[in-house]
């Protein structure tokens, strides 16, 4: 039994035309077990950065206070939020991990191996936000629909230069 | 640890919780009578199960801390912050420590109402409507999914509590016969009654 397979999780990101969008299934499980459908993987860190965490889910929610913490403490003392890239190095820096900055989109959680699939065939480049949503959404459905550890629905985030959409999916709930 | 039955649910304008009484030590049961749900504070419930040594110790630490805040600071910790003082508290022995207690948390704040958070013994917390630990959630959890609805009375609630220890007893071979149910409203945390089906044989008189 992995830690990383423990909760049961999946997690998809996109790229699109000046827009990203980034979504997560809603199970919260223990193995076999379901727990809660209506977990949160994905936080908004400020308006222009969303960090989704997938696995162990009490070490998702132990790094997602240190990233906070540290991230309030950077908009005390710069009196401004971080950039993404900025950003992005903590978070590799805090998991010792180099990162990898994707142009198209990036996977992660039981479902991964799914979701890498669907998206490869899905994704086109410059998608506008209303594609970029059915995209992100068909891709994330599919791929759940196959992994009994993550699914229960769906949360996406479509962010645009002016505003913040986010979407609840209805997906099978089993 | 997982042969320890607790579960709890939200209705209206309350929070209720049930757990086993059983003390167990491998195949002896040392005491029927074990209250498991201890009272935080007057407007909070922590129903824990787990390692006894540290069920009782962990719960005891988070209940004398929480009347600390209250001492320091004049007022009481809210629900969501004892139940976030409490992850904190797990999640730092985790990985050097680890407490194993599974807890259901229930409080009720004059400005929220009531709320329910489950927390596992590797410090996950979820804020929930229903929540269960142990064999006996593999019941419980199926019987309040059929039953439950948000906004319930204490009748209806009580009702199927009844109907989830009735299961417990009835299909899980380790089933612990005594419950206890404590509940907490705007008025307080109390406890609301036993459920026995055996009683402890009276001591000899010397």
């Amino acid at each position: 039994m992995s830690i990383f397979e423990y909760n049961g999780s999946a997690l998809v990101s996109m790229v699109g035309k000046n827009c990203f969008a980034i979504a997560s299934d809603r199970r919260l499980g223990v193995q076999l077990q379901t727990i809660a459908t209506d977990f949160q993987r994905i936080s908004k860190i400020h308006d222009r950065v969303f960090l989704g965490l997938s696995g162990l889910a009490t070490d998702a929610q132990t790094l997602y206070q240190r990233l906070v913490f540290r991230h309030k403490l950077y908009q005390l003392r710069e009196e401004r939020d971080m950039k993404p890239e900025t950003f992005a190095n903590l978070v590799s820096a805090l998991l010792y991990e180099k990162r990898e900055l994707a142009k198209d989109f990036v996977v992660a959680g039981t479902a991964s191996e799914s979701l890498y699939g669907a998206c490869e065939s899905m994704f086109k480049e410059d998608m506008e936000p209303e594609e970029l949503f059915e995209t992100v959404s068909q891709a994330l459905l599919s791929s759940v629909d196959r992994d009994c550890l993550s699914g229960w629905g769906g949360h996406v985030y479509v962010v645009t230069p002016t505003e913040v959409k986010e979407r609840i999916l209805k997906g099978r709930m089993d | 640890m997982k042969m320890e039955c607790v579960f709890g649910f939200v209705g209206n304008g309350f929070a209720v919780v049930a757990a086993d009484t059983s003390a167990v030590h491998s195949i002896l049961v040392h005491k029927s009578n074990e209250d498991k749900i201890m009272v935080l504070d007057s407007h909070k419930l922590i129903a824990a199960s787990g390692e006894s040594g540290d069920r009782v110790q962990f719960t005891e630490y988070i209940q004398k801390n929480v009347a600390l805040y209250q001492f320091r600071n004049g007022i009481p910790l809210t629900t969501a912050a004892a139940a976030n003082f409490t992850r904190g508290e797990l999640a730092t022995a985790l990985r050097k420590n680890p407490y194993f207690v599974n807890i259901l948390l229930a409080g009720y704040d004059k400005e929220t109402g009531p709320s329910l958070y489950y927390i596992d013994y590797i410090a996950t917390l979820h804020k929930v409507d229903k929540g269960a630990f142990g064999y006996g959630s593999y019941f419980s959890l199926s019987m309040m999914d059929r039953h439950y609805h948000s906004g319930m009375t204490v009748e209806e609630a009580i009702d199927l509590v009844d109907k989830c220890i009735m299961e417990i007893r009835s299909r899980l071979v380790v089933a612990p016969p005594n419950f206890v149910i404590k509940i907490v409203d705007k008025d307080g945390a109390r406890q609301y009654a036993w459920r026995e089906s055996v009683k402890d044989a009276a001591v000899a008189s010397a």
